[in-house]
């Protein structure tokens, strides 16, 4: 197998997930986005560990899924007191900071 | 032609490589539609089948205990939680609208940009490079060993990580 078809794979994972994140109005799809990009990044760890043998990379990895778990945690929460507020979870709507 | 290609190089592991083109595929397919679905409930559904082609990617490159843990905490707590989400936020079942906004356009450019310049990147920086063809699978106490050793500080943080994330989440959410 080669190193390459893991990382475009990745890549082709993580264009799409940028795409989600800015064209989504639903605040919880632009949340399922960002998972898709963190997962991009773990295959990409993965991957590169396997290269070099080196456990490093899946140690991140398994930071990775932690990190993702805390952050869709309070992602929910901010989507949730949004919802409350707004009665909407249309992230065009939230536009108090707007100048 | 299976037989075919494993004749013409010995080196080729072919069912691997099947394995992967299915889920490659299946992954795609999956994710666009996890960005374009206009339900918010089918859009969870397409994220599981990606969340999944992520784990059986792991397992082709070898790393089982990470396999396992993305099915337990992404596949059975980040989409339940997810669910929850659009439960609570009583998003609309039967198709919004518009699903996208109104700069879906700028959106699916920079995506497009952002692809074009990682493939030309990586096939330019990587080319051909093979991963070892006695891929073995990483023993689950050489990475416990790790993350227990070297790096036993990052991981006290990231549960640190973890019970602030928590508590933030309960006073953000919470009503009062």
């Amino acid at each position: 197998m080669y190193l390459n078809q893991f990382l475009m794979l990745a890549a082709v994972l993580f264009s799409v997930g940028v795409y989600g994140v800015i064209a989504r109005k639903n605040g919880v799809m632009v949340l399922m986005s960002i998972e898709l990009i963190l997962n991009a990044v773990n295959i990409n760890l993965v991957a590169f560990a396997a290269m070099n043998g080196a456990l490093a990379g899946q140690v991140f990895a398994l930071f990775v899924i932690a990190v993702a778990a805390a952050e869709v945690g309070v992602g929910l929460a901010i989507v949730l007191a949004i919802f409350r507020n707004y009665k909407t979870v249309d992230i065009d709507e939230v536009d108090l900071m707007k100048g | 032609m299976i037989h075919l290609l494993a004749e013409a190089s010995p080196s080729y592991a072919v069912p691997a490589n099947i394995a992967f083109g299915i889920t490659a595929v299946l992954m795609t397919y999956s994710a666009i539609r996890v960005v374009t679905a206009s339900n918010v409930v089918h859009a969870a559904a397409f994220l599981v089948v990606v969340l999944a082609g992520v784990a059986v990617n792991f397992i082709l490159l070898g790393a089982e205990f990470l396999a396992i843990t993305q099915v337990l905490v992404y596949i059975g707590a980040i989409v339940v939680l997810f669910l929850f989400g659009i439960m609570l936020t009583k998003a609309p079942m039967e198709g919004e609208e518009r699903p996208a906004r109104d700069n879906w356009l700028l959106g699916a450019a920079s995506g497009l940009v952002f692809l074009g310049l990682l493939v030309y990147a990586l096939w330019d920086g990587f080319g051909k490079d093979k991963l070892p063809a006695d891929l073995a699978p990483t023993s689950t106490g050489a990475l416990s060993d790790a993350i227990f050793g070297g790096y036993l500080f990052p991981f006290e943080v990231v549960s640190l990580l973890l019970l602030a994330a928590l508590v933030g989440a309960i006073v953000i959410a919470r009503r009062d």
